[in-house]
């Protein structure tokens, strides 16, 4: 017995945990997901932090010798924002044609979404540095970091944010767009996907290219154009706001 | 082959993207830059038959990718203790409205249906 616990203390520490235990547990929750077709509130995200971090706690994981074998999957998302210049690239035609449209949606959206947020935040008395960490939270985790500590949020808290948002979106905008009456038409598939991308970043898009082809490749485009949009315009609408 | 020698491009791009970034000093982070560099690379077939085969494949696990930070959020509840129920509350419902408006803007600025400008449906190549 006491060998079988120095053999967990060993393997507990080493990189190949974090990154079993991440791989595994995913394939396991996307199999549930796949087994109820794909039901949002099954998000494969959702429930694979949920058991992870549940884990951690009861084996007495620290994060930081998680993360160790974690940041090999971690890493991927760089190359993975690349890819999606893939999807994007299929449909050059409609974005060419459309570009204007889309553009506008996006920073209604994301004017609408930060906004909101903000006033909300406010009226509901969350302290300044939380409130600043809330204006970024609709584009993706790292990128909100970076928007965070320019305009004086916290970077760590920006990053929960994002993923709160990501997940709130990737579970939600189904019956948000039922609601709305959001046709399952290529129209509507674009308009779903762009909207899912716009407000919930690379979580909504990756539930997106779930669902639907065209969804997912608008929902690309989307995060991307918003990483862009918000990387240069929020700190540069912040700092006009302080100097007025 | 074709797989890794996508993958290889991808971490090319990426790099020459974190390069620029870092560099020039852009506010737009390397992989961003990397996406808009690959945008004009793909009109290159050496770049996209291997992108193609690599792609694809990358951005259908792309829910695995955000697992490792996503499970951080539990280094910061106790941070969050006091306030987790305005949060929620905000996040939730700006999220909605930042869906919201997305959403009927684009239905909004929509083309009339059959007019050469609605999407395409179906695209030979993709996928």
């Amino acid at each position: 017995m006491a060998n079988f616990v120095e053999l967990w203390v060993y393997l507990a520490a080493t990189p190949l945990f974090g990154l079993t235990a991440t791989l595994s547990v995913y394939v396991l929750a996307l199999a549930f997901y796949t087994r109820v077709d794909q039901a949002p509130w099954a998000n494969p995200v959702l429930w694979a932090v949920v058991v992870i971090s549940g884990g951690l706690l009861v084996a007495g994981v620290s994060y930081p010798v998680y993360f160790a074998g974690a940041q090999f999957v971690h890493f991927l998302l760089g190359p993975a924002v690349v890819a999606l210049a893939w999807p994007l690239w299929q449909r050059r035609e409609v974005v060419r044609r459309r570009w204007l449209r889309l553009l506008a949606a996006s920073a209604l959206g994301a004017s609408a979404a930060i906004a909101s947020s903000v006033v909300m935040g406010w009226a509901l008395g969350l302290p300044p540095d939380i409130l600043l960490s809330l204006v970024s939270k609709s584009v993706t985790a790292p990128v909100a970091m970076g928007i965070a500590e320019q305009i004086g949020g916290v970077p760590a808290l920006a990053a929960v944010f994002a993923v709160l948002t990501g997940l709130v979106g990737a579970i939600s905008a189904k019956y948000l767009y039922a609601l709305l009456r959001i046709p399952t038409d290529a129209e509507g598939w674009l308009a779903r996907g762009y909207a899912l991308g716009t407000a919930s970043h690379g979580i909504g898009a990756a539930r997106a290219l779930q669902v639907d082809e065209e969804a997912g490749a608008y929902a690309g485009l989307a995060l991307g154009l918003q990483v862009v949009l918000q990387a240069v315009g929020v700190p540069l609408v912040f700092r006009w706001l302080a100097a007025a | 082959m074709p797989a890794i020698q996508g993958f290889a491009l991808l971490l090319v791009l990426q790099s020459i993207g974190e390069l620029l970034s870092r560099g020039l000093s852009l506010p737009v982070p390397g992989p961003v830059v990397g996406m808009l560099l690959l945008l004009v690379a793909l009109n290159w077939r050496v770049v996209r038959e291997p992108v193609s085969a690599c792609a694809p494949f990358l951005l259908s696990h792309l829910s695995l990718l955000f697992i490792p930070v996503a499970v951080g959020i539990t280094s910061y509840l106790p941070l969050l203790g006091t306030y987790w129920l305005q949060l929620l509350g905000v996040i939730v419902v700006s999220t909605w409205i930042g869906l919201a408006v997305t959403v009927l803007a684009l239905r909004r600025f929509a083309p009339p249906p059959d007019t050469p400008d609605a999407p395409q449906t179906k695209e030979a190549g993709r996928g």
